[in-house]
C-alpha cells in the first residue's frame, strides 16, 4: 500500500487538488447563483413553489443520470463535469437562502426603508448578512455533497480523485484494485474534512459576532 | 373635533417642553390625507387634515385598528397616501424621493428595531453613513448621541444588540432616530416592549433629550397615560382616523369633546390629573450629597450635622448613582453604590412620582435635570402638600 502512494505520490498529490478545485470553483458559483436566485424569488412568492419542485426533482435526479444528459451537449471533459458538481451545489444552498432570506424579521426591513436605505443597500447590509448564517449552513452542506458528485463526474474525464475510484472498479481482482479505490476514496474523505474546518474558519470571519449561535 | 392647532397652551407660556434649547423642528402640516386599501370598503384613513407645530411632542392615540399607525407611516411615505398632502417645513413630502425624505426623518419603533448583527456604533451610524458623512464626524456624533441618552460610550459602542438590556436598546434606537439631527422625529409605540419602571424611565429621559432638542416628535402609542405624559398636545382618533379631539393634555382631561374620548380617556381621570403635574412643580428637599472618591468619615460627619440619616451620592459629572443609609457607608472613600437608583426626570409626573417612592426605602426619590444632574429628592409630604395646594385654589 505505503510503496503504492510512494510511486505516484506526485500523481496523487496533483489529483487531490484537482478535486478540491474542482469542487471550490463549483460551490462558489453554485452560491452566487442560489443567492441571486433565492433574491428574486423572495421578491416573486409566486414562483416559489416552481423553484421548490425543480429542486426537489434536482435532488432525485441521479448525477449519473444528469452526465448521460450533459454529454451530448458539452462532450467529455472538465466542462461537463464542472456543470454537473455546479447543479448539484445550487441546491442545498438555494434552499437555506430562501429560508435565510424569508425569516429576516419583517420589522427590521421596515425600519431599514423608514431610515432611507434603498432596496439594494438593505438587501447587501441587512437582509444578507443576517440570512447569512443559514447560506452558509447550506454552503456547508452542499461543500460536503460536491466532494461525491466530483468523483461521479470522473467517469467523464473530469478531474480529481475520482478517477481512482473508477480504475479500482474496473480492474478488481487485479493487484491494485485495492489500492486505487482506497487512495480515491481516503482521499475524498480527506481534502473533505479539510474543506470543512476551512470553511468553519470562514464563518467565524463571514457571520457578524452579534448574531453568532 | 378642531383640527386647527390650539394654541392656548404657548398663549400661557408653559407648554413642556419650555425651558430647553431653540425649536429644532418643522411644522408638519397634513391636509386631506386619505389611504383607502384596494379591495377594502372604507378608507383606513378618511380625509385627516392637522397641524403640527415646530417643536412639539404630538401623541396619537386610540384604539387598535383606528389608523394612528397608517397615518404616521404615510409622514414618511412608508404608506403611500392614497390623496391628500403632507407637507414638512413647508415642503411636500411627494416632491422628494422616498429615500431623501426618510434620511431627514427620524424613525423609532418598538423595542428599537435594532439591527442584530450590526454593533451599537454602526446602528446609530446608519443615517450619517446613508448620508456620506466622514468618519471622523460619525464617530464624535455616536459618542454624543450614546451620552445624550444615558449610555457610556466606553463601555457600550461596541456592543452587539444582544449584550444590551431592552432599555439599553430602546436608548440606542432613540440615538440612532436622532443620529442625523432630523427636525422631524416619527416614534412608533415606542415603550411598548419594555417592563412598566423601564418605560418610565425612557419616557422621562426623552421628556429631558426634548427638552434640550425641541424636535417635532410624532408619537403613536395605545396609552393614554403615556400620551398624557408626553404630549404637549394629543391626537385623538376614532375608527377610520377621524379626529375626536387634537388639544393638549389638560383639555383633553377636563374637556373631552364627545363621549368617545371620555370613554377612552377612562374613568378615574381626577386621579389622572396626577399625570398633569410635574414633579420640578413641587418643591424638593435638598439631601446632603457626596461624590464617589471623597473620604466616608468627612461625609458622615455633613450629614450628622444637616441632621440626616442618608446622603445622595453623585458620579463626577453630577448624576446621582445611589442614595445609602449613614450605615450602609463602609470604606475609607465613597464608592460607587451597587444598588440601582430609579431616578426621576424633572418632568415626570407625580403619578410615576408616587410610584417611585413608594418601592423605596426612603420614602422619597431622587430628581434629575438635564443630563441626569441631581436637583433635588421629592417626598411624600412634598406631594401631599402640593395636592393640598391645588385643592385649596379649587375652592
Amino acid at each position: 500500500m505505503w510503496d503504492f502512494i510512494d510511486e505516484r505520490k506526485s500523481q496523487i498529490a496533483f489529483n487531490t487538488y484537482q478535486h478540491a478545485s474542482l469542487v471550490i470553483q463549483s460551490v462558489l458559483v453554485a452560491t452566487v447563483i442560489a443567492v441571486g436566485i433565492a433574491v428574486l424569488l423572495v421578491r416573486a412568492p409566486r414562483l416559489q413553489g416552481v423553484a421548490n419542485i425543480v429542486s426537489a426533482i434536482g435532488l432525485t435526479l441521479p448525477s449519473f443520470a444528469l452526465i448521460g444528459i450533459l454529454l451530448p451537449l458539452t462532450s467529455i471533459g472538465p466542462t461537463t463535469a464542472f456543470i454537473a458538481v455546479t447543479f448539484y451545489a445550487v441546491l442545498p444552498i438555494l434552499r437555506n437562502a430562501v429560508v435565510g432570506l424569508r425569516g429576516v424579521d419583517a420589522t427590521l426591513l421596515e425600519s431599514a426603508r423608514g431610515m432611507g436605505m434603498s432596496e439594494l443597500t438593505s438587501l447587501w447590509r441587512v437582509r444578507l448578512p443576517l440570512a447569512w448564517p443559514v447560506i452558509f449552513a447550506g454552503v456547508r452542506v452542499s461543500t460536503q455533497m460536491a466532494m461525491g458528485i466530483a468523483a461521479i463526474a470522473a467517469y467523464v474525464k473530469g478531474p480529481g480523485l475520482g478517477e481512482y475510484i473508477f480504475t479500482g472498479l474496473t480492474q478488481i481482482g487485479g493487484a491494485n484494485a485495492i489500492n486505487y479505490a482506497v487512495v480515491g476514496t481516503v482521499g475524498i474523505i480527506l481534502v473533505a474534512l479539510v474543506a470543512d474546518a476551512l470553511l468553519l474558519l470562514l464563518g467565524r470571519f463571514t457571520i457578524s459576532k452579534g448574531i453568532r449561535a | 373635533m378642531t383640527t386647527a392647532p390650539d394654541l392656548t397652551k404657548d398663549e400661557q407660556g408653559e407648554p413642556s417642553s419650555t425651558g430647553g434649547g431653540e425649536v429644532s423642528g418643522a411644522e408638519i402640516v397634513l391636509r386631506d390625507v386619505v389611504k383607502q386599501y384596494p379591495g377594502q370598503k372604507t378608507p383606513a384613513v378618511q380625509s385627516l387634515s392637522l397641524t403640527i407645530p415646530a417643536g412639539e411632542i404630538v401623541m396619537f392615540v386610540g384604539p387598535s385598528g383606528c389608523g394612528k399607525t397608517t397615518s404616521l407611516k404615510m409622514i414618511n411615505r412608508l404608506i403611500e397616501p392614497t390623496s391628500g398632502t403632507i407637507l414638512i417645513d413647508g415642503q411636500d413630502v411627494k416632491q422628494q424621493s422616498q429615500t431623501e425624505l426618510r434620511r431627514r426623518v427620524g424613525y423609532v419603533i418598538q423595542g428599537g428595531s435594532l439591527f442584530p448583527h450590526m454593533t451599537v456604533t454602526k446602528n446609530i451610524a446608519i443615517v450619517p453613513k446613508l448620508l456620506g458623512w466622514d468618519a471622523d464626524r460619525i464617530s464624535t456624533r455616536v459618542d454624543e448621541l450614546l451620552d445624550l441618552v444615558g449610555l457610556d460610550p466606553e463601555r457600550y459602542r461596541d456592543r452587539y444588540p444582544r449584550e444590551l438590556s431592552g432599555g439599553q436598546q430602546q436608548r440606542v434606537g432613540v440615538a440612532r432616530g436622532l443620529a442625523a439631527d432630523p427636525p422631524v422625529i416619527l416614534m412608533d409605540e415606542p415603550f411598548g416592549a419594555v417592563d412598566p419602571i423601564t418605560r418610565q424611565r425612557l419616557q422621562d429621559e426623552l421628556l429631558s433629550i426634548q427638552r434640550e432638542l425641541r424636535k417635532t416628535i410624532v408619537c403613536v402609542t395605545h396609552d393614554i397615560d403615556e400620551a398624557i405624559k408626553l404630549g404637549d398636545r394629543i391626537l385623538i382618533l376614532q375608527e377610520g382616523a377621524q379626529v375626536a379631539q387634537y388639544d393638549t393634555p389638560e383639555v383633553v382631561l377636563s374637556a373631552p369633546a364627545n363621549d368617545f374620548v371620555a370613554d377612552f380617556v377612562g374613568a378615574g381621570s381626577s386621579l389622572k390629573a396626577l399625570s398633569l403635574a410635574r414633579v420640578n412643580e413641587v418643591e424638593l428637599r435638598q439631601e446632603v450629597t457626596a461624590t464617589i472618591g471623597e473620604s466616608t468619615a468627612e461625609v458622615r460627619k455633613r450629614v450628622e450635622d444637616a441632621g440626616s440619616r442618608s446622603v445622595v451620592v453623585l458620579d463626577g459629572r453630577g448624576r446621582p448613582r445611589g442614595w445609602p443609609w449613614l450605615r450602609q457607608l463602609k470604606g475609607e472613600t465613597i464608592v460607587e453604590p451597587t444598588e440601582d437608583l430609579v431616578n426621576l426626570d424633572q418632568r415626570a409626573t407625580l403619578n410615576d412620582a408616587l410610584d417611585t417612592m413608594l418601592s423605596s426605602s426612603h420614602g422619597g426619590a431622587v430628581v434629575t435635570g438635564d443630563r441626569d444632574q441631581y436637583l433635588g429628592v421629592v417626598d411624600f409630604d412634598a406631594v401631599t402638600a402640593y395636592i393640598r395646594n391645588l385643592e385649596a385654589e379649587h375652592e
